[in-house]
């Protein structure tokens, strides 16, 4: 145990001035003794003799005189097979093992090992005595539910090491040597499955770190036919609250083409961690038949939850996620709310009474954030297999303005933004994303030429729209109402939906290319109409059945009928001059 | 014996600051004038300087008052015994019945695990439809009523009180006029649910800092009755009384303010009280609803804003009636899929045409000419807003549905509403031959007239 010992001089808040005697760490963990408790803190600031902490629990009872333990490390995850099901919070604490301990509620001071040193893996080797090995590269593996986790070199150790010595295939604890290693110098190492990593130092152990193309199909029309989000890629979803955020995000965790989802709950709703935990066991994957939660790591650090380990509830997230980057797997990680995580730094911010930013916010807001978005990325592991750590991140700006700090910035740094209208979300329009704000620099999964085309609807339909709220619908042409009722069209059938139903739910890449191509090219035909009132009655019937459409499975006789059906109604309209 | 401490360095706002020994934060110490006695609250320690937030107000505290430092945190006694009783902020009653024995409680404890918690699955009626139907409410939920100073929005609260279906109401009250609480006291009186009901009252007479205490003493208790397997329902009004008190105390104490004033920990500080409720597993459930008034009808003040991020939804009260847009329960869908087939269907459905309504309103508005469409959506809407949206409307939800469709029906075809086929199929009303002929008649007589 750590000799350090300090002695509280002030208490504010969760803030603690604590007068040090030996030499103490910037952003080292302490442990605050009050009683028979152990609260955990990070020092943020040092000032002459005195270190001041935030505490990441609630800090009722602390004297003025309490002695305080400094532990000389960082904050740091612990990295090994068992973490995927997990639910942790903002400091990897296991809340289901706390639940069986402490009961209903969260009694601070108790920490519990992230992973039982004691579980047993079956280990297989992949080096042998001999290899000359850098920090990241495989010593073995074990099945952890449906991957290999690739038990690796400690990310920490630094230049290169021979292996002496890795044991045989068998099963193992956690924490047994499973390998032996000699660096330059000749000093032996001994590695078992566990290591710990800081937080907040992003891991660097690959090859190279490439440019994000791929697409990462998350079946939500919106989003990968007209702002696509690319594998190792970033984007955000700002939106005011009641715009669906929270669902927009659920939805992906379950339907997103990748291996790994983690998901981080930041100072948001309890509830909302509470339907994944539920849920996801007894959902299925349908990429692999296995439960969900077998992909899944859930950090969850809601709102009521203490304030500091807000912050570290997100690096915590990303450090997981790039841990299962190093086995060749693409991660997605979804960061829910960004804001509250800024909200945090704001807080602590103005307990240290640093002198604000705009809205009170701290000047280093933006190259925090940035540094954040920044880890991820598609990288090249020295083995030269792919892994990629994919963030999506929501921002819940104040009155639901975007001007406001945390989304700008955010913007700056990401990939694709994804803004939430409150006028969408108050006519229903599900998923509220904008169509005409929002943008993506990344590839569509849908034609091109098709896509241009349906822009260029949406957006002229819009101005149609915007007009004819001033000159009325007797004021505008036939053509132009035609064309704003095309939008219209596009908007109900593809750009919305239901995120309930189990087929029109979750719209697959296949689909999205062969379903998109029709409506294009149906609607790219002339259409002739009578008047504005038979226009409005086809585009009505036509809505509906391509819903009805959109509800079909792709491979029942339903939806080929329906097609038809669809392809008879244009017709019967088509002009063909 | 703890010890008596004679001599205030600091008299500023609420909060009074001395010298002291062995104190820890948060910790309860009673201060004693020529006026009476009240209780304090340590909220910073700074070396040996203690600051004490006193509850009574610093009003006519003198230097060398008497503090005595009680070694314990907030605390309110829990029994069966607080049913039908009426207490203020700090815990005294404020009816005439005697003081509580009992167990003691500490206030603003711990955050539940989520590991503990069920998602939720119990419908509360409230035989309000546009509660019923669009927003359901839902045990365990957090829902504030946004309004504009001057809404019906307690009779609102009382009414579901009364209405919905729970074992204990907790009712906190956070600048109350005298008025509102006594109106509170009366109506829960006469319907007999004053005998499951527990009143902390702050009244806007009574010292701000007390108004800081309702929340957290209401919820503490709420949380006891829970734990007995009870389904308890908290109503608090005003919260933003509550938030204005926290602006008080913060910039008293120097703190740097974020947004209009308010602190920048408003969020964390409202989350912490709303996020109490919960359902738990094996034992009982806290409802929360909370009344927020906004300043100016400002959605994006702040009170509102942040209790928009931290509730699961919200309702609207506008011109007396609960607003369709903008009002949102978030846990709907976990209990209106297992009411009726038809439900989602009516509430997407009738909110969608009603949005139509509101723009063909707007046109009107400008003098266009109505086309036959927009004479359908007005008729709809005249309809929907006087014979589902008024508040006075009590009925059970299946009635309710059964209105929306008679209401769909009379205004448009199965195919305008846009509704899938195999649910018009089996639910559109057949209309009775019987009084087909005359209703006809008088919806021609209405068109005419609107038109």
């Amino acid at each position: 145990m750590s000799e350090n010992i300090g002695k509280v001089v002030g208490v504010n808040g969760n803030l603690l001035q604590v007068a040090f005697e030996n030499p103490v760490i910037q952003n080292e963990v302490a442990f605050a003794r009050t009683g028979d408790l152990r609260l955990k803190a990070e020092v943020i600031r040092i000032r002459g003799r005195v270190a001041e902490l935030q505490v990441f629990e609630d800090t009722a009872g602390v004297k003025v005189g309490d002695p305080v333990e400094f532990t000389g490390d960082l904050l740091a995850v612990q990295l090994g097979p068992g973490l995927l099901g997990k639910v942790y919070d903002g400091l990897q604490n296991p809340l289901i093992d706390l639940a069986e301990q402490c009961g209903f509620f969260l009694q601070r001071g108790t920490y519990l090992p992230p992973l039982e040193a004691d579980s047993k893996w079956a280990f297989t080797p992949v080096a042998k005595a001999g290899d000359v090995l850098t920090a990241g590269e495989t010593l073995g593996t074990v099945p952890e539910g449906i991957f290999d986790h690739r038990i690796m070199v400690p990310f920490s150790f630094l230049g290169k090491f021979e292996v002496i010595s890795v044991v045989a295939e068998g099963e193992y604890r956690a924490d047994a040597t499973i390998a032996t290693l000699r660096d330059a110098k000749g000093n032996e190492r001994e590695v078992t499955m566990l290591q710990r990593w800081p937080v907040k130092l992003p891991i660097t152990a690959y090859a190279e770190r490439l440019r994000p193309t791929e697409p990462l199909v998350t079946k939500v029309r919106i989003v990968d036919t007209f702002f696509p989000v690319a594998r190792g890629g970033t984007y955000c979803i700002p939106g005011p609250f009641g715009a669906g955020k929270t669902v927009l995000q659920q939805v992906t965790s379950r339907h997103a083409d990748v291996d790994v989802v983690i998901i981080a709950a930041c100072g948001e709703r309890a509830g909302e961690v509470v339907e994944t935990l539920r849920e996801f066991p007894e959902l299925t994957d349908p990429r692999t038949g296995r439960s969900l939660m077998e992909r899944t790591l859930i950090i969850c650090n809601t709102s009521s939850m203490p304030v500091a380990a807000r912050e570290a509830s997100v690096y915590t997230g990303v450090t997981l996620a790039e841990y299962y980057r190093q086995m060749g797997l693409s991660v997605l990680l979804l960061a829910d709310s960004t804001s509250r995580w800024a909200q945090a730094l704001r807080e602590m911010s103005g307990r240290l009474e640093e002198i604000p930013g705009e809205e009170a916010f701290p000047a280093y807001l933006e190259s925090v954030i940035a540094s954040f978005y920044e880890r991820g990325g598609v990288v090249r592991l020295k083995d030269g297999s792919l892994g990629s750590v994919t963030i999506g991140g929501t921002v819940s700006p104040a009155g639901g303005n975007f001007e406001e700090p945390v989304t700008q910035s955010t913007l700056k740094v990401v990939g694709a933004f994804h803004g939430l209208s409150r006028e969408r979300s108050d006519a229903r329009r599900y998923p509220a994303i904008d169509p005409l704000d929002s943008w993506s620099k990344y590839g569509s999964v849908v034609d091109a030429d098709d896509l241009r085309a349906a822009r260029t609807i949406l957006v002229n339909g819009n101005d149609v729209g915007q007009m004819m709220k001033v000159v009325g619908e007797e004021g505008t042409s036939l053509e132009d109402f035609v064309l704003y009722l095309k939008s219209e069209f596009i908007d109900a059938v593809y750009l919305q939906q239901d995120a309930f139903h189990a087929v029109d739910g979750a719209t697959d890449a296949e689909r999205q290319k062969f379903v998109f191509g029709r409506l294009v090219s149906g609607l790219n035909q002339s259409l002739g109409f009578d008047d504005k009132t038979q226009a409005r009655s086809f585009f009505q019937r036509l809505t509906r059945t391509v819903r009805d459409w959109n509800r079909a499975a792709m491979d029942s006789d339903e939806f080929k009928q329906i097609e038809d059906t669809i392809k008879k109604m244009v017709t019967e309209v088509a002009t063909y001059a | 014996m703890h010890k008596v401490y004679r001599r205030i360095e600091q008299i500023a706002g609420n909060v009074v600051m001395l010298e002291a020994e062995g104190v820890a934060n948060g910790e309860l110490a009673e201060l004693t004038t020529p006026r009476g006695t009240s209780l304090a609250q340590v909220i910073r320690l700074d070396g040996k300087r203690a600051y004490l937030q006193v509850f009574a107000g610093s009003r006519g505290i003198p230097t060398d008052a008497q503090v005595r430092f009680l070694g314990h945190p907030m605390e309110v006694s829990f029994s069966d015994a607080l049913l039908g009783r009426v207490f203020d902020g700090s815990g005294s009653p404020r009816d005439k019945g005697p003081r509580l024995g009992g167990d003691q409680i500490a206030i603003g404890g711990p955050s539940v695990n989520p590991a503990k918690r069920i998602i939720p699955k119990n419908m509360v009626r409230t035989g309000i439809p546009m509660i019923d139907i669009f927003n359901s409410l839902v045990e365990s939920q957090k829902l504030p009523i946004f309004s504009v100073a001057g809404e019906p929005y307690n009779p609102l609260l009382a009414r579901i009180a009364l209405q919905a279906e729970v074992d204990v109401i907790v009712l906190g009250g956070m600048g109350l006029k005298h008025d509102d609480y006594l109106f509170f006291r009366d109506t829960l009186e006469e319907s007999g649910a004053l005998s499951r009901s527990v009143l902390f009252i702050h009244t806007a007479a009574d010292p701000t800092v007390e108004c800081l205490m309702v929340p957290d003493i209401c919820l503490a208790v709420a949380e006891q009755f829970a734990l007995q397997d009870k389904r308890v329902l908290v109503l608090l009004t005003d919260m933003t009384n509550f938030a204005d008190s926290l602006k008080e105390i913060s910039i008293t104490m120097e703190q740097i303010p974020s947004n209009r004033g308010y602190p920048g920990d408003l969020y964390s500080r409202l989350a912490a009280r709303y996020e109490k409720a919960v359902d738990f597993e094996g034992a009982g459930s806290i409802t929360v609803l909370a009344v927020t008034t906004m300043p100016g009808d400002d959605v994006t003040h702040p009170v509102p804003d942040n209790t928009g991020y931290i509730t699961e939804g919200q309702f609207y009260l506008r011109n007396g009636r609960i607003e369709p847009f903008g009002s949102l329960s978030r846990l709907k869908q976990f209990v209106n899929g297992k009411t009726r087939g038809d439900h989602r269907t009516i509430m997407d459905t009738m909110i969608q045409l009603y949005a139509g309504y509101r723009e063909t309103l707007e046109k009107q508005a400008m003098g266009f000419r109505m086309s036959d469409w927009d004479r359908k959506l007005l008729k709809y809407g005249q309809q929907f807003e006087g014979r589902m949206m008024d508040l006075s409307v009590n009925i059970p939800l299946e009635k309710a549905l059964d209105l929306g469709w008679e209401i769909l029906a009379d205004s448009f075809t199965p195919e305008e509403t846009g509704i899938p086929s195999k649910i018009t199929d089996s639910f559109w009303p057949k209309k009775s031959a019987a009084d087909e002929p005359k209703e006809e008649e008088e919806e021609e007589e209405e068109a005419a007239a609107t038109a």
